[in-house]
């Protein structure tokens, strides 16, 4: 790459860090990646364990805590019913660790050097992974409770057999590309945002390395950074709170079957 | 046509599709409010499904860009 690129890919790089655990061939390496697991899962321990002191007039700590741990759960009962509550471990850990890495990821910590912070979830593997789960909760759940009836969750009912011959694939094709889609959608969300904010923060360099007029595009593009920040910091909790809700409502599926 | 630019015209072909999520996006947003003010009782109950209308339509677009990044990045011819 030439000195003027912009490089926007470099910064979901993986690479090992604290180089003494890179000797030989040694395949568990400790990365960045695994570094800011561990601070998104400390930060997660300190806010759930700072408001969990069940005190009988809640500060406002307990407050934030009950709050969003209600607005789940209000979320999985209304989609599921009077059993999701079985479900909601499952649910909001999935929203709390997606909300709190989203989050995360975004804080501005690369004026320090060499603390670049590494959004988790702007790895495939990571949401990938959760979707798996969910998925796997929803067959589980869907082959437990029904056994092989759980198959007439792709035929509608009230068809003509045709109808229904002809609804049978593409039922089928569009449950099995559930949890491709549900991993893709955080994944995505936080890999466009990232690019798009490395490569306005790259303009405003080069505007101000440049003569003339150059300071003009610099000082819109720091606008457009500081307008695509507040986004992304929406589009974070919204994410967070749709992968929540689908997997409420694809358990809901294995459940209640139609 | 060399290898190069041609991906660089098939990234911005693939970036059309993000436009398309855009009027998608909308028309979810768009509709929802237009019938939440008409009964807005009956509104807060239906947010659910505005998400999931709304998580549909931008999948589509988000596709569309990591197509465009896959061209761009991924793809060594």
């Amino acid at each position: 790459m030439a000195a003027g690129d912009i490089d926007p890919m470099h910064q979901f790089k993986i690479e090992p860090i604290f180089g003494s655990f890179n000797g030989g061939h040694n395949p568990f390496v400790f990365t960045n990646s695994a570094l800011w697991t561990l601070i998104v899962l400390g930060a997660i321990w300190f806010f759930m364990f700072g408001g969990m002191r069940r005190e009988l007039i809640p500060g406002r700590w307990q407050v934030a805590v009950e709050g969003l741990i209600g607005f789940v759960d209000d979320m999985v009962h209304a989609s599921i019913g009077p059993e999701g509550k079985k479900y909601l471990p499952w649910v909001f850990t999935a929203f709390i660790f997606l909300l709190f890495a989203n989050l995360m990821g975004n804080m501005p910590f690369g004026i320090v050097a060499k603390a670049h912070p590494f959004t988790v979830t702007s790895q495939f593997t990571f949401t990938g992974v959760m979707s798996l789960i969910s998925f796997a909760i929803v067959l589980g759940v869907g082959f437990w409770k029904h056994g092989l009836h759980f198959f007439s969750l792709f035929v509608p009912s009230g068809v003509h057999w045709i109808g229904k011959v002809l609804l049978f694939p593409i039922e089928f094709v569009s449950f099995m590309v559930r949890p491709f889609s549900l991993g893709l959608r955080p994944f995505i969300a936080m890999f466009a945002g990232h690019i798009l904010l490395d490569i306005f923060g790259n303009f405003v360099v080069q505007g101000l390395q440049a003569s003339g007029s150059g300071i003009l595009i610099s000082i819109l593009c720091f606008l457009f950074v500081a307008f695509i920040s507040a986004l992304e910091l929406l589009v974070a909790a919204i994410q967070a709170y749709v992968f929540a809700i689908l997997t409420s409502l694809y358990i809901n599926d294995a459940v209640n079957l139609h | 046509m060399d290898l190069a630019s041609a991906k660089v015209i098939g990234a911005g072909l693939a970036a059309i599709g993000v436009g398309a999520a855009a009027a998608g996006v909308g028309y979810v947003f768009g509709s929802f409010l237009q019938s939440a003010l008409r009964n807005p009782a009956a509104a807060d109950s239906q947010q659910g499904r505005l998400f999931i209308g709304f998580a549909a339509a931008e999948l589509l677009g988000l596709m569309a860009f990591a197509i465009a990044m896959i061209i761009l990045y991924a793809f060594k011819g």
